[in-house]
């Protein structure tokens, strides 16, 4: 090894605390990109892998019912490349395990078979053979969800006949990667089953012969997808269409998409972040080094080591420092996301997961740290060359200091002489203390935005499924009914009352911006389902006109008092214009709310409900639960007890697990920040603390000197990182808005609160370290080393 | 002849301020041990000006630190007025040296952050009865350069607030490690002079060490080390006034 190497080494070593702190920085950013940035691109590859093999389509559409001769017609429009048709029939499943009542939906797949678009892929046993007319293949997640294995049997209930179907196999499909039942948000794989059984078989039971109601296409390459659907719905329409939409529109694929997208998001901010303040950290500790090694730097020079050699020579500390930090943030990174991965595959289903750190993403966290890294140390070593040598080789000249504004201001009375130091500090070097400032803030600030979600979370739940949505359970009808079917749920045993909804598909128009969903026609003055604005305060639903979802109405673009067109994608499929009279706040999905009875007129319909909204006693669930499954019309049941669970065990789990690791992360970049601030503070005042201890000072007066200007510094930097953390907080919720999915902004004192006692807490582990450094200061040593 | 006289009046009439005795410092340096003392008996008396000499290496630097309650010596004893400092707690050491020594170091250390007049206040301030920081610059000449920071003071001036410093709290002991040191001899003067003259007003019992013989004819007392031992010592029949020495 050199000798110059020899050298380097030996001063890593000798400021190591330093050195580790800032590779703990280096490594955070590295670790929180890589997180974000392979998990994302594991996904995304798995999803692309999966979607080719498997043969995902790329225009579905749902109807009521058509011949099945109408395929040629769809084959014709152009783009088209293979049509898939099939029937889907919903059902409610009875488990022998499980109370709870069960919701299904069971496809057709060809007699004995693969489809030839989203196919299926067995995890364990065997597709229904032909004719078997039993026989049926269940989806993983809810077979997981059941410890179910070919070999089990099941009761459906289909068009209110009861069948008992015998699990021949476990599958997974492109299709239903995010598995939600149509009309929820959150997936609950124990509630919600997909079933496929051979399509004679179900058509039989679903009285469908001949005839499909739902259709997959795989489109040319390069074929629009609005193109085709432009032409597709025409032909739909007369058969009950819904309205055919492409991939971007499939549930599935849009969860994944939004999850995608925040992923991607994560992988640029944060590590932005981490590595903007390793780069702040390296520069003033190089800058620190440098001061410290002028004479040897004139040295150097004198014996004719040439500028770029000695800038080389400082650069390979900053490389070993970034490479520490870079191998353990690859490593906690791949740590984690492998983590990650593994819980996103247990909502998001994919057959494998092609998980691996690709070599091009850990270069780049490594080549990007090091960059930064790199323009920070660069600034000091280049300014440290620029001195010629004979002038660097005398000792240091005192700082340069001057009377601080304060004092000139004459803000202070009398001051000791110590504060006076700690604000002469502060005003000689403001651009240096504006940094730490900055560092410890941003690290605050990345604190606060780990915390808020939780609260955030908890608020959501609240308003969303404690406030406005108050029923114990939602039952739906296969059909829409009559208002005098609900008698038959209210005389349930242990249900006290139940309040009907009337639930129809449309397409919701304003100017040149559409909207698919649906249009709630709730009860005007409803107990168990409310429109609530952001104070949660009630809002009336007129009896004429239509309330609609706060985003969906900047979505659209309408105000209150505009016309909103009405596309009914049902029925009478009738086109009206209905005045926007409200908005509502919700977050989750996006919605229109009608008068009931209104939506019934504009469906020049009688008193037709589609479910109810129930309140029930459901201690005794059992035999209600039984009682609603012998019901024919009850097209299936959600408890929403049920659903919050289920929503806290995936995605707040999820979320929640994401807000950790930040959290980790934000400690350790306080840590860092903070630390080197105490340690570099340090070594810059050794030589004046010894003096003050010699003059007869003790270690707590000098300690004040040295920790009040950390102090200082700490306070200014919590308030601004509560703002940060504000801001962060509010673009975070501002980007993750979509309409399936809003998290409201809530900051609670509670987050403030921890972040601001994880910074104190790393200051005080710093200070303290600081301090046992202090108290060991060797006097005799300090004030012979010359600088 | 007068201070000679006085001298040796103090030294044979009064307790001495300092009293050494067998003192021996060894540092331990993992494989070696040097020896920077191997008993050294001394005495410092009230209001004497004492000039150490010796090479680098002889073991004067040890001796005043320990005297100075900076280093603690590793055998022997060091009474300051009778108490013994070897076995003082690092406390007491801290109050020994906030109340009764004055230190000048060859590099002046001052505080860069502070001006002349706030360096002598950051010790006035934590003295018990000390002198006004102004009178203090003005004993070394300094008054009119009070409000100046060190970054605009001279090599010169930057050691003569450092003696301000060490004498406003009108210490019982001023100890001078190579004060003139960084200094060139014209300079070098003007700060003799200013140790000399406080040693004469406040009366304040001076060791100088240095390794520059010339500055041994302002002392009462020269004591020569070399090698962790007191080799010889004499004393001047008259103190030079600085003005007299050069080199």
């Amino acid at each position: 090894m050199r000798v110059l190497d020899k050298k380097l080494f030996r001063e890593l070593w000798g400021m190591k605390g330093q050195a580790l702190a800032i590779a703990m920085v280096v490594a955070g950013g590295v670790a929180t990109y890589i997180l974000s940035a392979s998990t994302l691109d594991s996904l995304e590859r798995t999803q692309a892998r999966f979607y080719a093999e498997y043969r995902f389509a790329d225009v579905f559409a749902q109807l009521k019912r058509a011949p099945e001769s109408i395929r040629s017609r769809v084959e014709e429009v152009p783009g088209v490349r293979h049509v898939e048709t099939r029937v889907a029939a919903p059902a409610t499943l009875e488990l022998a395990s499980y109370s709870n009542p069960v919701t299904a939906m069971i496809l057709a797949i060809p007699d004995g078979r693969q489809p030839e678009l989203d196919q299926l892929h067995l995890t364990r046993g065997r597709l229904p053979a032909a004719g078997r007319e039993r026989e049926a293949v269940v989806s993983d997640a809810f077979a997981a969800a059941h410890s179910l294995a070919p070999g089990a049997t099941l009761a459906a209930t289909i068009n209110g006949r009861r069948k008992v179907i015998e699990v021949v196999g476990v599958v997974l499909t492109p299709e239903f990667i995010y598995q939600l039942q149509p009309g929820t948000i959150i997936p609950d794989f124990k509630s919600y089953a997909i079933l496929w059984m051979g399509r004679k078989p179900l058509e039989a039971a679903f009285d469908m012969e001949g005839a499909f109601n739902e259709l997959a296409l795989r489109l040319e390459r390069g074929a629009n997808p609005e193109d085709v659907i432009l032409r597709l719905d025409p032909i739909l329409a007369p058969y009950g269409g819904l309205g055919a939409y492409g991939r971007k529109d499939q549930t599935s694929h849009r969860y994944l998409s939004e999850e995608f997208r925040w992923l991607r998001m994560m992988a640029t901010v944060f590590p932005a972040i981490f590595l903007g303040v390793a780069a702040f950290l390296l520069n003033v500790v190089l800058m620190r080094l440098m001061a410290m090694q002028r004479g040897q730097i004139a040295i150097l020079k004198a014996f004719g080591y040439s500028n770029a050699a000695i800038v080389l020579h400082y650069l390979k500390f900053t490389v070993v420092v970034v490479a520490v930090g870079v191998a353990a943030g690859i490593g906690v990174g791949a740590w984690m996301a492998r983590g990650m991965s593994q819980l996103y595959m247990e909502y998001y289903r994919f057959p494998y997961l092609d998980f691996a750190v690709s070599p091009a993403v850990a270069i780049t966290g490594a080549l990007v740290s090091l960059a930064a890294a790199a323009l920070g140390t660069l600034h000091a070593v280049v300014r440290a060359t620029k001195e010629r040598p004979a002038v660097a080789m005398q000792p240091a000249p005192p700082g340069d200091y001057r009377v601080s504004v304060l004092e000139r201001v004459g803000a202070w009375g009398r001051i000791t002489q110590p504060t006076r130091m700690i604000i002469r500090n502060l005003e000689r070097r403001p651009l240096k203390a504006a940094f730490s400032v900055l560092g410890v803030a941003l690290a605050c600030g990345i604190l606060v935005m780990g915390g808020f979600m939780n609260a955030s979370i908890d608020y959501m739940v609240f308003a969303q499924f404690k406030q406005a949505q108050r029923d114990d359970m939602t039952v739906t009808f296969v059909e829409p009914v009559s208002r005098r079917a609900l008698h038959s749920l209210v005389s349930l045993p242990g249900v006290h009352y139940a309040e009907p909804f009337r639930v129809v598909p449309a397409r919701l128009r304003y100017g040149h911006r559409t909207y698919r969903t649906a249009i709630q026609g709730l009860e005007p003055d409803g107990e168990l389902r409310r429109l609530l604005d952001a104070q949660l305060e009630l809002i009336p639903l007129p009896t004429e006109g239509v309330v609609i979802t706060d985003y969906l109405g900047d979505t659209l673009g309408i105000r209150p008092g505009e016309l909103l067109t009405v596309e009914i994608l049902e029925g009478n499929r009738a086109v009206k214009q209905v005045p926007v009279v409200g908005l509502v706040k919700e977050y989750v999905g996006l919605s229109a709310y009608m008068d009931r009875r209104a939506l019934n007129r504009l469906m020049r319909e009688g008193d037709a409900v589609s479910g109810a909204y129930v309140s029930a006693d459901l201690s005794n669930s059992s035999r209600i639960f039984s009682e609603l499954r012998n019901m024919p019309k009850v097209a299936g049941t959600t408890v929403r007890r049920r659903m919050l669970e289920s929503f806290y065990e995936t995605m707040a789990n999820q979320m929640l697990t994401f807000a950790f690791f930040n959290v980790v992360m934000a400690a350790t970049i306080a840590v860092g920040v903070v630390y080197n601030t105490a340690r570099i503070a340090l070594s810059e005042r050794m030589r004046e603390l010894a003096s003050l201890r010699v003059l007869g000072y003790t270690r707590g007066e000098i300690s004040y000197i040295l920790l009040g200007e950390l102090a200082v510094l700490i306070l200014a930097a919590i308030p601004l990182g509560l703002g940060i953390g504000w801001v962060l907080s509010a673009y975070t919720v501002t980007s993750f808005a979509t309409d399936l999915f809003r998290i409201p902004l809530v900051l609670t004192p509670g987050a403030y609160a921890f972040a601001s006692l994880v910074v104190l807490a790393s200051a005080t582990v710093s200070s303290l370290m600081v301090r046992r450094r202090l108290d060991r200061l060797d006097l005799v040593e300090t004030l012979k080393t010359r600088e | 002849m007068v201070s000679s006289a006085l001298s040796e009046t103090q030294g044979a009439g009064r307790e001495p301020v300092f009293e050494a005795r067998g003192i021996t410092k060894i540092y331990d340096m993992g494989e070696v041990q040097v020896h920077a003392l191997r008993g050294v008996d001394f005495e410092l008396y009230a209001g004497e000006l004492v000039v150490v000499l010796g090479p680098s290496g002889s073991g004067k630097s040890t001796l005043l630190n320990i005297f100075g309650g900076l280093d603690r010596a590793s055998g022997g004893v060091v009474r300051f007025r009778g108490w013994d400092i070897t076995h003082a707690e690092d406390r007491e050491l801290t109050q020994y040296r906030r109340e009764h020594i004055g230190f000048v170091f060859q590099f002046y250390n001052l505080i860069p952050s502070l001006t002349a007049r706030e360096n002598v206040a950051a010790v006035t301030e934590i003295a018990e009865d000390p002198m006004e920081p102004g009178e203090a610059l003005e004993l070394v000449g300094l008054g009119s350069r009070k409000d100046h920071f060190p970054s605009q003071l001279s090599g010169g001036e930057q050691q003569r607030v450092a003696i301000a410093r060490a004498i406003a709290k009108r210490p019982s002991v001023l100890l001078c490690d190579e004060p003139t040191g960084a200094l060139d001899s014209t300079t070098g003067v003007v700060v003799l002079e200013a140790i000399e003259r406080v040693n004469r007003e406040l009366g304040a019992a001076t060791a100088v060490i240095t390794h520059n013989m010339d500055i041994a004819g302002m002392a009462d007392r020269v004591v020569h080390m070399s090698d962790g031992r007191i080799g010889s010592e004499e004393r001047n029949e008259r103190r030079k006034d600085p003005r007299e020495l050069h080199w």
